[in-house]
């Protein structure tokens, strides 16, 4: 087991200057890494024996307003700790490298983050929607998100006071 | 005469299919009967419901959980309320924390009793799934006396739980425990040692412990493949540090395959006599007093981040929850048990036969609006 400050010591040894920023306080500490070099930081805590981080838990998307983030949720069976690595990028050009060369569980975690986050993911086998329909248009979480007026011919317009629509401004000033 | 057929297949299985337990459908491509290939189309019960968490107050959102898997919704609950305790640095009281391990156990068992009646039901059986059903009811019995509901609960509040047992529930409980635990005997004299059932089940797709951990396989299925982990023991949380329980692991029962269907039906089989120990024990030692903590009407807990895991009958459920200190949450993602079983299905259901298939996904106990949420 080893503590959330030996294991980002252990990452900025093997690739100086990768991590961007360390947030050891809080409830969830964690690392923001370069993000074009995701894939082999989780490479590294996978194969290394002293870290063994053979458990992804999840990979979540969150809209920063100007940036996305992408956040692995790692935990290792083998050594029973946690960690979890963030990385940034712009809206924009939303793309990190895919990690399902790393954790087999990436695959389906990716494609839900391509999907309601709109994120892609470099390398990624078979990255296509997997709970919206494939002709759907935009990605949902993203605060900006506007709700169709239609689909497939059915119409979708809601009573605007009772359900406001999530991307209007009034709900995220 | 025409030659013999000698191309692949492709078949709709589902999204209406008495073995996939909801709606998810998979597109086969079968050599005969053999499967090469069956891609998981997923969706269909598709609620968005991390976008509704950010449109609505903290406090709001339980009743959504109760939705995401509609057989263990305590469990749901108590995970979501806990996530949003520990942002908000909310201490549960005593009688509270009892109340939800004894409901959560509870269901615990009703859920598995869902699981593993079903999986008999797929394959033949009819009459156990309508021991498990009939068991099952007079659970549902014991929560609609505790908090008016039988299948969708909202039981748990941030700070405690919504109701306190009545007057001879406690009471009630143990009456139904001494009447239970027998009938555990029962089911497995009618079912799990029936020779036709473990023929069918104890050599069909194994799941070795790397491809289980690898696949992010948790609960149940994980621990079918012979990993002894449980959140419950490794990372407790609640008052269950102070119980006593094993954590039944999968070892190629009936010699089996380690890991194989079997294994994963036997866990679940094992782990209600956990349950019911446990629950045994809360019976003896719970506490007199408040069952809800003091929380502020409008709840703002303060800027940060937590991601909080719970061992749920199909196993960790994980609330990654972000606060920006207003009233709802800036962004809430939620990792479940079924999402991770049904990702692992393409790739060990290649090479079985179809109605292998319909193991697979009984064994993996799947509850489609969780993979769907």
């Amino acid at each position: 087991m080893a503590s959330f400050s030996d294991i980002a010591k252990a990452v900025e040894s093997k690739f100086p200057g990768v991590i961007k920023e360390t947030v050891s306080e809080g409830l969830l500490p964690h690392v923001v890494v370069e993000s074009s070099r995701v894939r082999e930081v989780c490479e590294y805590l996978k194969t290394d024996p002293d870290l063994a981080f053979d458990f992804l838990s999840a990979i979540a998307g969150v809209d920063k307003g100007e940036q996305l983030e992408v956040v692995y949720l790692l935990y290792s069976y083998a050594k029973l700790h946690s960690f979890t690595v963030k990385a940034k990028v712009s809206r924009a050009e939303a793309k990190v490298p895919s990690v399902t060369s790393v954790w087999a569980a990436a695959e389906w975690h990716e494609r839900e983050t391509f999907d309601l986050m709109g994120i892609i993911f470099d390398g990624h086998p078979d990255l296509r929607r997997i709970l919206l329909p494939q002709d759907w248009v935009g990605y949902p979480l993203r605060k900006d998100y506007k709700y169709p007026a239609s689909y497939d011919g059915v119409d979708l317009r809601r009573d605007e006071k009772d359900w406001p629509d999530p991307g209007s401004e009034e709900l995220y000033k | 005469m025409s030659a013999l057929q000698s191309d692949i297949w492709t078949l709709n299985m589902g999204p209406q299919h008495p073995s996939t337990h909801g709606v998810i459908r998979f597109i086969l491509r079968t050599d005969g009967e053999i499967i090469s290939d069956a891609d998981p189309d997923i969706g269909f019960l598709h609620r968005g419901m991390e976008k509704i968490a950010e449109l609505i107050p903290y406090a709001s959102f339980m009743p959504y959980t109760d939705r995401l898997d509609y057989l263990a919704a305590i469990n749901m609950n108590w995970g979501w309320a806990l996530a949003v305790e520990k942002l908000a640095g909310i201490e549960v009281p005593r009688r509270a924390e009892f109340l939800r391990v004894i409901t959560g156990e509870l269901n615990r068992i009703s859920s598995h009793l869902i699981g593993v009646g079903a999986l008999a039901s797929d394959m033949g059986a009819f009459t156990p799934f309508l021991h498990a059903i009939r068991d099952r009811e007079r659970i549902n019995d014991l929560f609609e006396e505790i908090c008016g509901a039988r299948l969708t609960y909202n039981y748990c509040r941030i700070g405690g739980v919504s109701e306190d047992a009545p007057p001879g529930w406690l009471n009630r409980l143990g009456d139904f425990l001494d009447y239970y635990e027998p009938m555990i005997d029962v089911f497995n004299d009618l079912i799990t040692n029936n020779k036709i059932f473990v023929e069918r089940l104890r050599k069909v797709a194994p799941v070795s412990a790397q491809m289980a951990i690898d696949y992010g396989l948790v609960g149940p299925n994980l621990r079918g493949s012979g990993v002894k982990f449980d959140l419950r023991k490794q990372e407790p949380y609640s008052i269950y540090p102070e119980l006593e329980f094993d954590i039944p692991v999968g070892i190629g029962y009936h010699h089996g395959d380690l890991g194989s269907c079997f294994d994963r039906y036997m866990v679940r089989i094992e782990e209600i006599r956990q349950s019911v120990k446990i629950i045994r024990q809360c019976l003896k030692v719970i506490p007199e007093g408040e069952i809800i903590a003091k929380v502020p009407r409008t709840l703002k807990p303060p800027a940060g981040e937590v991601y909080c895991r719970t061992e749920a009958p199909r196993g960790e459920v994980g609330f990654y929850v972000i606060s920006d200190g207003s009233p709802k949450p800036a962004r809430v993602k939620i990792r479940t048990g079924s999402w991770s079983a049904m990702s692992i299905i393409r790739d060990l259901s290649r090479g079985w036969m179809i109605a292998d298939l319909v193991a697979i996904i009984g064994s993996l106990d799947i509850v489609a609006p969780e993979v769907d949420r």
